[in-house]
């Protein structure tokens, strides 16, 4: 396959950044799209010239570390991580527009590469239980039913990756912050903390700055996780009976 | 700051707010339409009239439309507070957007359409509640009482043809917005359940589509009756 790149460089987060066309041929259909661009970038290595950052790890699709806003949908055009799209999905000639996740709380730190870590003060902020210490506690010690327990793991399939933020159009962050509220209010071991999370990381969730949701549903058709929208109605009711009954005045 | 000013200037406290009086603002549809299908009635307007003085004679009614009139500023007020919010969120948009893909049109749209149905409003306020509250009102008896001739003022308005057109238009723009508003007002106050959802939106689509266009039927009919 023949590519036309249309990919986003921007220096430092001061810098102003501007897109770049690259042409890249040689490309097979059984490549990732991270690999296609590892090509680019010993190409661009090869010829001396800066190549473009981008933040990749596993590539197995559960880390959640890979971004990208490719062909103006995060992830690109299949409902997955952009490590797992292959070039399949492209075809010959076509061109393709990469750009950074778009968000005041997401930074762009060079090229293609947010600062993320908004999620993770969010985590810090009420995400967590409090555990014994001591030995480890009997498998099925405590009784979860299925149901419940199946609700929580599918809430916990969240990789925090961004896209949400990324697909939302007021670049809202509560389907990542809603899914990590749900997972723990849904379970046993995450009562004691339970109002004072739900309080804290909504609270966390404002300072860093992301826009309010209005519903549109474009975060749960683009997380490669499919976190569904229940998750923030639960995060609502969570807050909601938090606010009106927790010790916090 | 006390619990209660942090909740209302979070951004689930405004959404709560924005959900709370636009369902409100269905409620009042509902009230609206059911009162003004009346002038549909083949009585010349009389049931209507009777009707609208005794809804300016109650003191509930009263109460209720200050509310009314608080709730719609309220709603006003917080969206462009939320849009504003909203759109500092994204400093820096996308060069290329496929939104359409995973979200439709009257999601994204809810200040544009918001913002038409306020200019509606505008316009619906100066040309009745204005007048009927302040104007000189034409005058009619039924059984030696005198009343104000509402319907008369109503018929008048109606036989404009542009005046008809644009109140259609409108109650399109208000369907759209419904479209998503009803069900999404659920969503914010967490009222989301396997149960229950699936009802939520059927009821809130069929509601989008049925209310605007019974409220755009009776300037039609009453166009067709002036001719």
């Amino acid at each position: 396959m023949n590519l036309t790149l249309k990919i986003w460089r921007q220096k430092n987060n001061s810098d102003k950044g501007g897109f770049k066309d690259y042409k890249l041929g040689g490309v097979s259909k059984d490549m990732s799209f991270l690999e296609m661009l590892d090509v680019l970038n010993e190409e661009l290595s090869a010829k001396g010239e800066d190549p473009v950052h981008f933040d990749h790890d596993c590539r197995e699709g559960i880390c959640g570390m890979c971004s990208l806003y490719i062909n103006g949908k995060p992830h690109g055009p299949q409902q997955t991580t952009t490590c797992q799209l292959h070039m399949r999905s492209f075809n010959d000639g076509e061109t393709i527009t990469i750009e950074p996740w778009r968000a005041k709380a997401f930074p762009v730190l060079k090229d293609l590469v947010t600062d993320r870590s908004a999620f993770d003060r969010i985590i810090q902020a009420g995400g967590y239980v409090s555990v014994n210490t001591g030995g480890v506690p009997d498998a099925n010690e405590i009784p979860i039913p299925k149901t419940i327990a199946e609700m929580a793991m599918d809430a916990a399939q969240c990789i925090g990756c961004g896209a949400c933020v990324a697909a939302c159009k007021n670049a809202s962050a509560m389907l990542f912050t809603s899914a990590k509220v749900s997972q723990l209010a849904l379970l046993p071991q995450g009562q004691v903390e339970r109002k004072t999370r739900a309080e804290k990381m909504v609270a966390q969730m404002d300072a860093e700055g992301f826009g309010a949701c209005t519903n549109t549903g474009a975060c749960e058709a683009e997380c490669p996780k499919g976190i569904s929208i229940t998750n923030i109605a639960r995060m609502n009711r969570e807050y909601f009976s938090a606010v009106v009954s927790s010790q916090n005045v | 700051m006390s619990w209660v000013s942090k909740t209302l200037k979070s951004t689930l406290g405004q959404k709560l707010l924005m959900a709370l009086t636009g369902l409100f603002l269905i409620l009042f549809l509902v009230v609206h339409l059911i009162g003004n299908l009346q002038l549909l009635l083949p009585d010349n307007g009389e049931s209507f009239n009777l009707y609208a003085e005794s809804m300016a004679q109650n003191p509930l009614i009263r109460v209720v439309s200050i509310g009314n009139f608080a709730f719609i500023l309220l709603h006003v007020v917080y969206s462009i507070m939320l849009s504003r919010y909203n759109k500092s969120s994204r400093p820096i948009d996308y060069a290329m957007s496929k939104a359409s893909t995973n979200s439709s049109w009257s999601s994204r749209n809810m200040g544009i359409l918001g913002t038409i149905i306020l200019i509606f409003l505008l316009v619906h306020l100066k040309g009745f509640y204005y007048e009927i509250k302040f104007g000189e009102m034409p005058m009619v008896d039924y059984e030696g009482v005198t009343y104000k001739n509402v319907f008369a003022i109503v018929a008048a308005a109606y036989s404009n043809v542009l005046y008809v057109a644009f109140y259609v238009v409108a109650m399109g723009f208000l369907g759209f917005h419904l479209s998503h508003g009803f069900a999404s007002a659920f969503q914010t106050l967490g009222l989301n359940h396997v149960k229950y959802s699936p009802l939520i939106q059927k009821v809130g689509f069929g509601f989008a589509i049925v209310v605007p266009a019974l409220f755009a039927l009776i300037p039609i009919v009453m166009y067709i009756q002036s001719l």
